[in-house]
């Protein structure tokens, strides 16, 4: 559980102010004992922590949505902000299971002969009206906006017309009126322990042809997008029977298709930019300011063309397949098969600073090609001071990257109790920043140590979240969640 | 009490459902408080019903919608405005739901009672519950607060006042743009209620800040403010202080702020009156007529008619027209569309001569246009613009454009150009109409299109309507009378539909001589589908003709329809002479 970074120290002697973590295994949810099956629809397939970090919560393949809840500060927030002033030894976060619910279930579109999975693709927390969560959850054709409350559990007694009394006050009812109206009682509602229940207020239909792979909360507080293959709607989160088209990137004729779009997210703080990639490899900011149909972008983010040898797989590991904001909005982070990347929304020349993921898979294209395994969508996730970002890989690793300028700290975990089990240390080289010479000769370097071990293409970590101010991650490994702090 | 004539049992069990598991009984419960207090007396409606209500604020949205309303008028069950404040504490509690539309219905009764409050009980209860509010954890609370000020802050101390200023003031600069919003929407009915030396100072200032609001659905709310603040203004300070605001928002990055300016700008033009309008406002319109976001060039479109009656005809001439020109030709359908659907208003205000010269052009261009609700929109205000130059001039070009659109493969397009025959009818007169469009309304009671064959038979009697039964007799009904002997039976039925549209107005003696034998006839037709139409349409007959007809007539052949193999046919034949039963024994 300790020594997880000593391959990081090695290099730690960086201008970066901040140390590299040591990062520890904190908590496990769903841990699968040894030889269990796992059940597909028990796969988590979405993880996504609230604002506060209060609040965690993942999507599954069966549609069902679970809520994790911090346990560790459960005392008045005064004190905990008591303690975070005194610098008190670190404490971790720690997470209990709160409420789990329904979010979809498989349904057939009639008219288009379809099934619709009930696979939970994305969440989004929305901002809390009245302390209860609110949070928006979809598959591939509907979203719905769900409000999780404690509630009370009510016992009513204290009746009036109960069978017995029905006769008597019917039978009096008009002689003496007065006598019997002091008799009339209102209900006696007794409460007993409260508990959480999620209620759906909203579901957004029928306004995706293709598969939503994102949606995204605006910071107006009203509005969200989601996004399918061709286009990307806006929504008013009140309103659930009209959205808006506002990109559409659908050819006159699909055999002219030669691009889709793979994931979109609103800009933090500005209500007015959002961010889509495509699999072609580009990310286009828009402004929503600029016109009602936002199909011309106002900025273009793309690798530089290298030239060099181009094979066939070169455009599709090219495809995005997560992008994530940091928090300032400044910078934005991007995921394709083979690397992550940070690029500075101010600069469109390229990106700031590539990290290669798992370069060891190069000579391997071709068999992951075969078994479908390239078009795997891994999710990045970037953390709260936006000075480490961290990204699923296959056999259940992920991997942390210092991604301030100067850092070359690296990580690579496990998703298990012993997160540096298999780690072998490798001492890393400094990733070069910025400049486009450097990044070639990246990948020789071995930067991951794990090209010796046999890889398990089916055990894939994609899913995972960094809490909003803490430094922990969740990621979901299979049907477990694990999380990870330092 | 008034209590004591209700039975008691009821009122016992509308209690009880006010918990009952299932939503629609709980609801019913709610919907009838009043009757609940009513039963309970004043004073246990204040100390037993209210705060049981006070703990019900976790029910559905409908149940909780209709409480918040019931409760906006409950003061004469609790006893009276003097005891008006027991009503505060469950609207609290709605205040702070998440749903919209019940915290805005709470807002408003909590508004209805505390306008009715005496000034001591205001300042006790009703300004601590803003306060409240106004400071609440979660920003639902907030949001409801905004839409209480203008209510609390009348009849306050001056402490409390400057204290509900800059409680408001906190209010607009939020840190959730929920609240922000709110604080925008309430902040012209707010400012109605301070008094004009605070209204310069420290609204205005509020003002100014939600207009430089990086958010742009704050901003867009503040263009409404504009209207509204600026008519309480002196007519120096609104130019002061709106105008410039009005001017920078119509060049606002944002084309959603533009768009709300183009929307709003009537309104705005009256709150800085005529002068600022003609040297200020006339470019900032001109510029969004000219916007290149087709959203907003579509809202600019749509005033232009208003904009111009604020203007002499000639500034509308030199500035709007030449405007006006190029959206005619928009790139967007939609512009033209809206241009369409007012340009025809501009006539009036240009007079005659100008709209020979300049409108005519236009129109004529328009009617041409490849999209049909732009044709549509022109052909549906041809009245106002026959008032000024006469129908003559257009009628050269409408005649193609009402053809094409009769014709149009769209039946929706058809069905809206049916909707407008007579209109043009009485806009173009009886002779045109002979020649041209006669025909075309025989053609669509023929139409594929169910909708379009009734719109046409509709449509009949509409025309007979406008034109009189001698006129109707001449060119409409030998050809429906023709339509009945049709091949086609959806014809043949369509034709009878039209007979029996047309009956009440063309009177009894033209059904007797004309409708009536051609209906007896169809009443042998081989479709059970006439026999049981003819059925019906007997039936509608039967108050248009004399007893004697009837009995002679209609009796023989519904006697001889009932009789029908088909059970349908039976079945409407025997409703028929129910009614002919009926309308005897109402007539006996």
């Amino acid at each position: 559980m300790n020594g997880g970074g000593d391959d990081d120290e090695v290099v730690a002697a960086s201008a970066d102010a901040s140390p590299p973590l040591q990062w520890r295994f904190s908590q496990v949810f769903g841990e699968r004992s040894a030889g269990e099956e796992v059940q597909p629809v028990d796969m988590i397939s979405a993880i996504e922590f609230d604002h506060s970090g209060d609040h965690l919560a993942t999507g599954d393949r069966g549609g069902r949505v679970v809520l994790f809840e911090r346990s560790d500060a459960k005392h008045s927030s005064g004190a905990r902000r008591d303690l975070e002033e005194t610098d008190y030894p670190v404490r971790h976060p720690e997470f209990c299971y709160k409420t789990e619910f329904q979010s979809h279930d498989p349904a057939f579109d009639y008219l288009k002969s379809l099934e619709i999975e009930e696979k939970i693709n994305k969440i989004r927390w929305c901002q809390t009206a009245n302390g209860a969560l609110f949070l928006l959850s979809t598959n591939d054709k509907i979203i719905k906006y769900w409000k999780v409350q404690d509630k009370k559990i009510k016992k009513i007694c204290d009746i009036n017309a109960n069978p017995s009394g029905a006769v008597g006050n019917g039978t009096v009812a008009n002689g003496v009126p007065d006598a019997n109206i002091s008799s009339l009682r209102l209900p006696v509602v007794t409460s007993h322990e409260s508990s959480p229940v999620a209620k759906c207020r909203r579901v957004y239909p029928h306004a995706h042809d293709y598969h939503i792979n994102s949606i995204s909360n605006n910071s107006d507080g009203e509005t969200f997008i989601s996004a399918d293959d061709l286009r990307i709607n806006l929504w008013n989160l009140e309103i659930s029977n009209q959205s808006f088209n506002i990109v559409d990137v659908k050819p006159e004729k699909m055999e002219d298709l030669s691009e889709v779009i793979t994931a979109a997210e609103f800009h933090p703080t500005h209500c007015n930019m959002l961010a889509y990639s495509s699999s072609k490899g580009s990310i286009r900011l828009i402004d929503l300011r600029q016109s009602a149909l936002c199909d011309s972008h106002s900025k273009l983010f793309e690798e530089p063309d290298a030239g060099g040898s181009k094979s066939f797989f070169t455009e599709i590991i090219a495809s995005v397949s997560d992008i994530k904001f940091a928090k300032e909005g400044r910078y934005l982070l991007s995921r394709d098969y083979m690397t992550l990347k940070l690029w500075d929304i101010n600069m469109d020349s390229g990106p700031l600073s590539t990290f290669q993921v798992h370069e060891y898979l190069k000579p391997k294209l071709c068999d992951l090609y075969e078994n479908d395994s390239i078009f795997d969508k891994f999710e990045c996730c970037i953390s709260g001071n936006g000075l480490r970002a961290a990204t699923g890989s296959y056999s259940n690793l992920f991997r942390v990257f210092g991604v301030s300028p100067g850092s070359t700290e690296t990580a690579t975990l496990e998703a298990s109790r012993n997160p540096t089990r298999r780690h072998v240390p490798v001492p890393s080289r400094p990733p070069r920043l910025g400049g486009m010479a450097g990044r070639g000769s990246e990948s020789a370097a071995g930067v991951d140590g794990n090209s010796n071990n046999a890889l398990d293409y089916t055990t894939k970590l994609l899913h995972l979240a960094w809490h909003p101010n803490e430094n922990l991650i969740a990621c979901a490994a299979g049907n477990s969640l694990y999380m990870y702090c330092a | 009490m008034a209590m004591v004539d209700e039975p008691l049992y009821p009122i016992a069990v509308l209690i009880d459902e006010l918990k009952n598991d299932d939503i629609q009984l709980r609801l019913n419960s709610i919907r009838r408080l009043s009757t609940i207090a009513r039963a309970l007396g004043e004073e246990r409606t204040r100390k037993e019903l209210i705060p049981f209500l006070s703990e019900n604020s976790d029910d559905d949205d409908e149940v909780l919608l209709a409480m918040a309303g019931e409760l906006g008028v409950f003061i004469p069950f609790v006893g009276g405005v003097e005891h008006a404040h027991v009503l505060l504490p469950p609207l609290e509690s709605l205040c702070t739901v998440e749903e919209t539309c019940v915290r805005e219905k709470a807002v408003d009764s909590l508004c209805k009672i505390g306008s009715q409050m005496r000034g001591s009980d205001l300042v006790d209860s009703f300004v601590p519950l803003v306060k409240r509010l106004a400071a609440g954890e979660w920003f639902a609370a907030r949001v409801s607060a905004c839409g209480l000020f203008h209510v609390a802050y009348q009849g306050c101390t001056d402490v409390l006042k400057t204290e509900l200023r800059s409680t408001y003031s906190q209010l607009c600069q939020d840190d959730m743009p929920m609240v922000r919003r709110a604080a925008a929407t309430n902040l012209g009915k707010f400012a109605a209620t301070v008094e004009s030396s605070y209204l310069n100072a420290e609204i205005m200032t509020m003002f100014d800040d939600l207009t430089k609001d990086e958010q742009d659905s704050v901003r867009l709310l503040a263009v409404e403010g504009c209207a509204a603040l600026g008519k309480l203004l002196e007519p120096q300070d609104c130019v002061a202080r709106i105008l410039p605001v009005i001017v920078n928002f119509s060049q606002d990055k944002s084309w959603r702020v533009r768009y709300m300016v183009a929307n709003q700008l009537y309104e705005l033009c009256e709150a800085v009156g005529p002068d600022c309008t003609r040297t200020d406002l006339v470019p900032a319109y001109v510029r969004l007529l000219r916007d290149n976001e087709a959203e907003v060039r579509i809202a600019a479109a749509g005033k232009v008619t208003k904009f111009c009656q604020l203007l002499n005809p000639e500034l509308s001439i030199q500035h709007i027209l030449p405007c006006v020109k190029e959206l005619s030709t928009d790139s967007s359908q939609h512009v033209r569309s809206a241009l369409a659907s007012v340009i025809m208003g501009m006539a009036p205000i240009l007079g005659k001569d100008s709209t020979i010269e300049h409108l005519l052009p236009i129109f004529l261009s328009l009617l041409k246009d490849e999209f049909p609700d732009v044709r549509l929109n022109i052909i549906s205000k041809l009245d106002q613009v026959n008032q000024v130059i006469g129908i003559d001039l257009l009628s050269q070009s409408l005649l193609p454009a009402i053809v094409e659109l009769a014709e149009d493969r769209h039946w929706r397009v058809r069905l809206a150009i049916i909707e407008y025959v007579p209109l043009l009818a009485s806009q173009l007169g009886i002779g045109f109409f002979d020649d041209k469009l006669g025909a075309l309304c025989m053609q669509w009671l023929q139409d594929k299109v169910y909708s379009i064959r009734e719109a046409g038979a509709n449509n009949l009697k509409r025309l007979a309507e406008e034109f009189g039964p001698e006129w109707a007799m001449q060119h409409l009904v030998p050809q429906v009378l023709e339509m009945v002997k049709n091949p086609h039976y959806l014809h043949r039925m369509m034709a009878l539909r039209a007979i029996s549209l047309m009956a009440p107005v063309m009177g009894s003696e033209i059904t007797c001589s004309k409708f009536l034998p051609v209906v007896v006839e169809a009443s042998k037709d081989r479709v059970p589908n006439i026999k049981f139409n003819v059925a019906k349409l007997l039936q509608s007959l039967i108050p248009i003709v004399d007893q004697s007809v009837v009995d002679k007539t209609i009796r023989q052949c519904l006697v001889d329809l009932s009789e029908d193999p088909d059970v349908d046919v039976r079945y409407f034949a025997n409703q028929a002479l129910h009614s002919i039963d009926g309308a005897a024994v109402a007539q006996s």
